[in-house]
């Protein structure tokens, strides 16, 4: 039972980076990313083949993961940054799409739809609890580190011209603001936080596989987000823990619910999530920890 | 090779004829409502499954089938818009587009629930392919080709020569105008969430007539259908058709020479592609 509660910290954790991504993406810059769990494939495979095919140390690969990420990010933002965001949601959508099949068919570069298994692990696996709670420290450790970091950028200039940018472009060009450098970097770091969060993933599980990385995830973190306050660090956060509770209490009702399958089972529980996010967009867009309106610097 | 050639040319042809049914679907919703709607997929698999239900539970003829769904899907989608996603808007249309990328997923696994994840096939008759010289085409592709251009042309007149068709290219050139000259943008909007819908019922008929359906069956397509529509300018209803009869032949071509998997990543490419060489697409106005 500890074993599993500790392991769904874990994942709380890794979805509480997700979900600061998707916030300084999404919730400061105004940028959709359909194409979360993308990003978060491209982390986890980099860092996997790194250190599994090339013995290379855990930390570059995280590192490769975070420079993938923000890379892919560069990548995809700037084929759609001067456009209408409608289409950056296609965009980013269809990305995640690609991650999959390129992961799954090109089996020379990633190992195909078997995946890569024996990914090394950050703390040796037969030190039985402390496995999972030394990994759930590392994981908090990045999510603190993310969370100082993004609220660091938040009270910066950089932040307040994003939310400017966000707010309204024309205003924020007149006053001088880049918008398409600003975009592009908030985008690229949100992607890179992604990678972060798909590296420390695999090192966790020991195994990564095109299907780990279903676009479902993406409605997830949305669901954290939107519930948790999409402009607040400590709203992602605080929604990515309690989606992975919500995630598994309905597991539990599921497995109670009289006369039905496996499937059907899972079929509820992704009906449910679907249903919640549109619920939580309708009634409260805000979140439980709106955004606080910033005072203007005493000049 | 040369024959090889000719037939993907063929067939993706035949394919181009089908994906247009649901991307001009999807165009004529966003010409009019503003968003990219993320639910036509799962409309598409929708409306395939009741088709599916008229076939082969009841024993209708695929006609039949296609008109209830058509009409089913219809409904479904106006149900999504007015229950669900109209009241996001105020939160701006990507809110929208969020919500419906949410209600696919809702629909999808409705119908995974009640049908499994199995594949299913329409009652068809086993008919031998027609040969011409190097050649090969299914009775039944010709049928679905013949189906797809029918209501295409059903479409074509609609938008032309009934009034409430005139009205809604009114309220998609310019809404405000539109109102001015007395035209309902509710009524408007509904009639396109209606039709727009049903069109993406018809087209998941159509694929799963060719192929076989499962709940998967328009989230597969639904990469296609957005490149056709953001190849032919997203909106232009003519631009959506000429879109997904180049990405249809395009895709065939590509299983030529790649994995079949690609063939999903055509779509992709593609949107890139225009996005940085000529966002607007081949016939659209603007892109802003």
């Amino acid at each position: 039972m500890l074993t599993y509660i500790l392991f769904m910290l874990v994942v709380g954790s890794i979805y509480a980076l997700l979900a600061q991504s998707l916030m300084l993406s999404w919730g400061l810059a105004g940028l959709v990313n359909l194409g979360l769990a993308g990003f978060f494939a491209v982390g986890a495979y980099a860092s996997a083949m790194l250190t599994t095919w090339e013995q290379a140390p855990i930390l570059v690969g995280v590192f490769a993961a975070v420079l993938a990420g923000g890379f892919a990010g560069l990548l995809v933002c700037f084929s759609t940054l001067r456009l209408r965001d409608d289409y950056l949601a296609i965009v980013t959508l269809g990305f995640a799409e690609i991650v999959r099949i390129v992961a799954s068919n090109e089996v020379w570069l990633t190992g195909g739809t078997d995946g890569i298994s024996g990914v090394p692990v950050m703390i040796a696996r037969d030190t039985g609890i402390w496995f999972h709670l030394g990994t759930l420290l590392i994981t908090v450790a990045a999510v603190i580190l993310v969370y100082v970091l993004q609220r660091r950028l938040l009270a910066s200039p950089w932040g307040r011209a994003l939310r400017a940018v966000r707010e309204d472009q024309t205003v924020a060009s007149v006053a001088g603001k880049s918008i398409v450098r600003f975009k592009a970097q908030a985008f690229s770091l949100a992607a890179a936080i992604a990678g972060l969060a798909g590296a420390l993933y695999g090192h966790y599980t020991s195994y990564v596989a095109p299907d780990q990385f279903q676009p479902l995830i993406t409605i997830y973190i949305f669901l954290a987000v939107t519930a948790g306050g999409n402009a607040r660090p400590a709203g992602a956060v605080l929604g990515a823990y309690l989606l992975v509770a919500f995630l598994e209490a309905t597991r539990f009702l599921a497995e109670i619910a009289p006369g039905v399958t496996a499937l059907q089972a899972a079929a509820l529980r992704e009906i449910a999530v679907g249903i919640g996010l549109v619920f939580v967009l309708t009634l409260r867009p805000d979140g439980l920890l709106p955004e606080r309106s910033q005072k203007a610097p005493a000049s | 090779m040369f024959d090889a050639v000719l037939q993907a040319l063929v067939n993706g042809v035949i394919a181009g004829a089908l994906l247009a049914i649901p991307a001009l679907g999807f165009s004529a919703i966003f010409a009019v409502l503003r968003f990219p709607n993320f639910a036509i997929g799962a409309l598409a698999t929708a409306g395939a499954y009741i088709a599916w239900i008229a076939n082969v539970n009841f024993g209708l003829p695929i006609v039949a089938a296609i008109v209830i769904a058509f009409v089913s899907a219809a409904i479904f989608g106006a149900a999504l818009e007015y229950g669900a996603l109209e009241r996001l808007g105020r939160g701006g249309a990507l809110m929208k587009a969020i919500g419906s990328l949410a209600m696919a997923m809702v629909i999808e696994n409705i119908v995974r629930f009640f049908f499994g994840n199995d594949l299913r096939a329409f009652d068809l008759p086993l008919a031998r392919d027609l040969v011409f010289g190097p050649i090969r085409i299914g009775p039944q592709q010709i049928t679905n080709f013949i189906f797809a251009l029918a209501i295409m042309v059903a479409i074509w007149a609609f938008l032309s020569f009934s009034s409430l068709g005139r009205s809604m290219r009114a309220v998609a050139d310019n809404s405000d105008l539109a109102r001015l000259k007395g035209i309902n943008p509710r009524l408007i909007a509904l009639v396109t969430v209606a039709v727009g819908s049903g069109l993406c019922g018809v087209g998941g008929t159509l694929i799963g007539l060719d192929t076989s359906i499962d709940p998967l069956l328009g989230g597969r397509v639904l990469l296609s259908v957005f490149a056709a529509a953001v190849l032919g300018g997203l909106g232009s209803i003519p631009g959506a058709v000429a879109g997904a009869f180049v990405i249809g032949m395009v895709e065939e071509i590509t299983v030529l020479a790649l994995a079949p998997a690609y063939r999903l990543a055509v779509g992709f490419i593609v949107i890139l592609v225009v996005l940085v060489i000529r966002p607007s697409g081949l016939l659209g106005s603007k892109a802003g």
